[in-house]
Parts: C-alpha cells; structure tokens; sequence
C-alpha cells in the first residue's frame, strides 16, 4: 500500500463520515417536522447523504488493507477512529438549528462537489458528480428556509439567530485541509478547502444580509474531528448506529 | 377557524410522467407558495422518478364545472354520433382509414 | 327546467344508481350527507393511521443494522408518510381541512389502526411490520381500489403501487433473519408471536358487530366484508411464515380441505376493544408524538406566514 492509498483512504473516510453522521442526524426528523410535507421532503435529505456516504464507504472498502465492507466502516469503528467534521454531529436542536447548520453546509458542498467533481481520482469525481445535484437542491431548500425564518416573525428571527451564533464556530473545521488532503493536493485529487472559503463567505454573506440576520464574529472556533477528537454527542450517536452491528456480531441482516 | 390556526394553503400537483405526455392531476399538498409548493411536489409526488415535469395551481383558483351544469355542458354533445370516426362505415379494402 | 330542481329522494336515488353501475363519484357531485361523513371518517382513519404508523417502524431508522436497510427503512416510513398526504388531499376534497382532522386526531376524536399501539421493540419487529401489517394493510387497500368515491380510489390505487415495495423489504428482512443465527431466528419468531393477532384485528370486528359495514358496503365505500378480508389475510400469510420456518401462534390454525381456506382462532376480542378504545401499550405516547412535533412547529408554520405576508406587502408596495 502506497502512502498515497493511504492517504486517499482517508479522504474518502472523511467524505463517508461526513455524510453518514449528518445522514443520521437528519433521519432524527422523521416524523417530527413542523408538517406533513416538510417531513417528506427531510427525509429526502437524509437519503441524499446516507446514499453519499455509502457511494464514500464502498470506495473506502476498496482501498483499505483491512478489507472492511462499507458497513463495517460505518458500524464497527469507534469516535477516535470516525474522521467527521464537528458541524455535523452536533445535535438537531430546533428546526432554526437545523436548517442554519443546513444551509451553511450547503453552501460548501455546492462549491466543494463542484470543485471535487475536477479530481484526478475518477472514483472521487464521480460521487462527486453524482453528489453536486443533490447539493444544489438542497442550498435552493435551505436557503428558502434560511430567509423565511430570518425575516419571518420575531421568535423565527430570534431562533435563527441563536443557531447562527451557536454553530458559527463549528464552521471553520470545514476550511481546513487534514494532512492526508495536502498530501492529496498536489496530484490534484483532493479538493484544497481553504480556497473555497472566499465563495463561501459570499454567499453566506449575502443571504444573511437578505434574511436580516447578523453574520456572528469570528472569533471563536474549535476543530478536531479529522483527528478523531470529537463532541461528547459523538459517541452517543454512535451507541444507536453500532448497537445491533455491536450487540451480535459477525451477523448478516 | 381563525386566520391564524389555518394551515398552509392548499394546491393541486400535475405531473408530466414523461416526455410526450400530458401533466396529469395526481394529488394536492400545502404549502406557503407557489415556489414552495412546487418543491414538495418534487419531495412527495415524484420519489420514485414519476415525473419530469410539474405543475402547481392554488386549488382556490381552480375554476371547476358543476354536476348540475353536465346536462347542459355534456349531454348535447352526446347527440353528435357524425363527430366520431367509427360513424362512418367504409369499406374493407379502405376501412383502416 | 324542472330537471334541475329534484328533490333529494330523486337525487339520492341518482346517486345509488351511479354507485350500483359501478361509476365513481366525484367532489363536485351530489352525495348523500351521510357518505360524505362516512367517507371524511373512513379516509381521515386511514391517514392518521398512515401517519401514525410512521412512528412504530421510525422508532428503529438511527439502529438499522446496515446502511442499506437503513435507507430502505428511512424511505418505507416516508412512504407512509406519503401514503397520509395523499389520503389527507383525498379527504380535503370532501370539504374537511387538513387542520380540523389533525385536531381530531390530537383530541382522541378520530381513531389510527389500533396495531400501531403496540411497540417496536427488536430488529425483527421492522421486517414483522412489513410483512403482515403492510400485508394486511395491502389486503385491504386492494380492494379499496374500487370504493366508489374518485380521489380515494385513485389514492389507494397509487399507494397500492408503492406498498408492495413495502412488503417485499419486509419479508426479506425477515429471510435474512430466519436464515441467520438462532438468536436472529427466534427474534423473528418473538416478532410473530407479538404481531399476529393484532395483524389480524387490524380488519376489525366480525361482519355482524361492524358497526359502519352495511351501510359502506352499500355505497360502495367498502367493497368486502371485515371478515372476508381477513380470510383472504391469512389463506395468504400462512405459506409465507412456512417458507420462512416460523411458527405461527395459533394451535387452532388448520387447512380445510372442504372450505378451501385456513381455519383460525377467536380474536381476543377484549383486548381489540381495549387497545381501540385508548388503553394500549403506546396510545397515548402515539398522539402525544404527534401533538408535540405539531405544536413544536407551531413557530416555523407562523414565520412562513409571516414571510409570505411580508413580501406580498413589498410587492405591492413596488
């Protein structure tokens, strides 16, 4: 095995986890959205990311010397080993919460997807293509949502707020290259995160302005999931994705 | 009711199912508006690729014809035998016309 | 123009005779008041219980096994979700809104299919759902195709298409169960020994103690008896847990020959009456679910409003 297997293992474990938690988050909706419709339209979210995160794992399998399946990747593996970005572990909270950690994904994936989608690594490129549909859909949502709470009536604006304020450092973890990227970069297969932010700030900053809201201040920020070092919600999660892998083993289902 | 319980605003959904085809009236939803309304119909009438196209219309500006008005709208019609093909008896070598 | 002003004797006699030749009634006709609660009552149930019946099987979506039968399972439970909008449009077009049924619902005034009341509680209760209650569910929306009213025959007609998918993942969850350890086996077997009766009571009281049939049965609405469906049910499941090498709990269960049907067991009849009438295991958690995530939505229902009023105002203003 290469170091650039390796390192490729990892970005696509990164990508996989990414999608899977947020995937897990989003199915936590399932039956408890605002409305009938709205509820449908989640769980066609969900389904986008948990969809990504086995295209991710399947490619991960492929690559790794262990020779786990995409399942044991995402079942059997413990939170100093899962790759996720922070943002997308923390807890669904309210729907403003939600939504705001949406649309600030959102915005990234649209602008990630679009760049991976040029990776010299057709397996990469190829989710990503896949991948970037998904994501326009879901910004048009979230952006809608992001105005209609901003500058709907005060309690929408108040809560939205707060959820900004609330994630806003959660947000740079997402700018940052992890050591296996800038090994990656060079031969041109990992995307380079830090160059999306200027498209990122745009468009975030733009539909703040639109949606009344206050872009929260930058000073603080906290980071850690590529390393493995996450939230303590991180392995609660985990205990209800794992249980039934962990509870009987070496099972088919 | 008061204004403020009622839900959101009710629309009918068409559907094209493919190219080639007229968009078929296939259920309603709710939703604030138009725009909205045309992005659940794409979450909750076309999750297995039913269509390729979509049509919303607020079901409040739908005008719709009365059971009491089919006798004078359909019925006169119903004498009119000279408006279909199969009125015409031809011949058998040109009856495929 | 004497035509156009019957009375209702000779109105509802049209009406009969259009049901009696087998044509569909549509929003806009004449229909006795009486079909028209029926069917707001009929088709109000089968939503909530679409709805409700989310909860049951969503219960496990953050514990599916395999990422594959987690995006199966994810998107069977939106399909029900699916399955109430498309019978809560049906319902709006008799003139009853959305939010009165809702409220309904929340006050204990309309009634879910009672099997949802009993709890989730293995892997193996996930593909057992599946399999006898979408089974059941499938048995009875099957002929439900041909009720007389439009928008609910084409409702069924549409969910009938996706609710074979439901089935299907259900039963081959299950195979995977019963042709896995003997632990997995006998949690499918606990799985059946816990759903079946109840699968059974999900087609209600005996013909003779129905309370609506006779009437819905002349309208068309329903279009066979609680007691024949349920035969149907079961003449069809039997084989099924057979292939799976399951034992279904009931000693009285028999071919006969004669009849050309399976023979089975009493109901407990009062546990059905019990369960329907509130006290089972999760009826008050059901609707409490329900309530919560509604009133918890209040807020984003008010900002949407909200936002809409004010850019028709902006509009306006430009």
């Amino acid at each position: 095995m290469t170091t650039d297997q390796t390192a490729l293992l990892q970005y696509a474990l990164g990508e996989a986890d990414d999608a899977l938690i947020l995937g897990q988050r989003l199915c936590e909706w399932c039956y408890h959205a605002p409305y009938l419709e709205e509820d449908l339209a989640l769980a066609n979210v969900s389904l986008d990311f948990l969809g990504r995160a086995q295209n991710f794992y399947q490619y991960a399998a492929q690559l790794d010397p262990q020779q786990r399946t995409a399942d044991q990747l995402a079942m059997l593996r413990d939170s100093r080993e899962f790759r996720n970005l922070l943002i997308v572990e923390l807890p669904i909270g309210d729907f403003a919460f939600t939504m705001a950690r949406q649309f600030l994904l959102d915005c990234f994936y649209v602008e990630f997807m679009t760049a991976l989608q040029g990776s010299a690594d057709p397996n990469m490129a190829g989710i990503a293509a896949k991948a970037i549909k998904e994501s326009q859909y879901h910004l048009r949502r979230s952006h809608e949502w992001l105005l209609r709470l901003g500058d709907g009536t005060e309690e929408s604006h108040r809560r939205m707020q707060i959820a900004l304020d609330q994630i806003w450092g959660y947000t740079m973890e997402m700018f940052e290259n992890s050591p296996a990227e800038n090994e990656l970069l060079a031969e041109g297969i990992a995307v380079d995160r830090s160059a999306l932010k200027p498209a990122w700030d745009t468009r975030v900053n733009t539909a703040l302005v639109e949606a009344t809201l206050s872009r929260p201040e930058d000073g603080w920020s906290v980071r850690g999931g590529r390393d493995g070092i996450h939230t303590e919600h991180h392995g609660h999660l985990l205990s209800e994705l794992q249980f039934l892998q962990r509870a009987y083993p070496g099972l088919e289902w | 009711m008061n204004e403020q319980q009622q839900l959101l605003p009710l629309f009918e959904v068409f559907v094209r199912s493919k190219r080639g085809l007229d968009h078929k009236h296939v259920g309603s939803l709710h939703a604030e508006n138009p725009e909205q309304a045309l992005e659940y119909a794409r979450d909750c009438y076309t999750r297995r690729s039913e269509g390729v196209s979509i049509w919303v219309v607020k079901s409040s500006d739908i005008t719709a014809s009365q059971e009491e008005d089919a006798r004078s709208f359909y019925d006169p019609m119903d004498d009119k035998p000279y408006r279909h093909a199969m009125h015409y008896q031809l011949p058998e070598p040109v009856n495929n016309m | 123009m004497t035509e156009f002003s019957v009375n209702d004797a000779e109105l509802e006699k049209r009406f009969q005779d259009r049901v009696d030749d087998e044509q569909k009634i549509e929003p806009k006709d004449w229909m006795p008041e009486g079909y028209r609660k029926n069917l707001i009552r009929q088709i109000s149930q089968h939503a909530h219980s679409e709805v409700i019946g989310m909860q049951p099987e969503g219960n496990w979506i953050s514990r599916a096994p395999t990422l594959r039968r987690k995006m199966i399972l994810l998107a069977k439970v939106q399909d029900e979700g699916g399955h109430g909008l498309y019978l809560y449009s049906a319902a709006e077009t008799l003139g009853a809104s959305r939010e009165e049924m809702v409220e309904a619902l929340h006050e204990g005034r309309a009634k879910y299919a009672s099997i949802f009341n009993y709890p989730s509680l293995t892997w193996a209760d996930i593909g057992t759902i599946g399999w006898l209650v979408d089974g059941a569910a499938i048995v009875n929306q099957i002929s439900l195709q041909r009720t007389s009213y439009g928008p609910y025959s084409r409702a069924m007609i549409r969910i009938c298409k996706e609710e074979s998918f439901h089935q299907r993942q259900g039963y081959e969850s299950l195979i995977a169960l019963a042709h896995g350890s003997a632990e997995q086996k006998a949690m499918a077997q606990d799985a059946l020994n816990r759903w079946w009766w109840p699968s059974l009571m999900m087609f209600g009281p005996h013909d003779a103690e129905s309370a609506h049939s006779g009437q819905s049965m002349k309208w068309k609405i329903k279009r066979k008896s609680n007691d024949t469906l349920r035969q149907d049910f079961v003449d069809q499941t039997v084989p099924q847990a057979d292939f799976l090498g399951l034992e279904i709990p009931d000693p009285d269960l028999k071919w006969n020959e004669e009849r050309g049907h399976y023979d089975f067991g009493e109901i407990d009849w009062e546990e059905f009456q019990r369960v329907i009438s509130g006290d089972g295991m999760c009826n008050r958690d059901r609707v409490a679910t329900h309530k919560k995530a509604h009133d918890d939505g209040a807020w984003v229902r008010d900002a949407l409003r909200a936002y809409e009023a004010k850019k028709a105002n902006k509009s306006e203003a430009a």
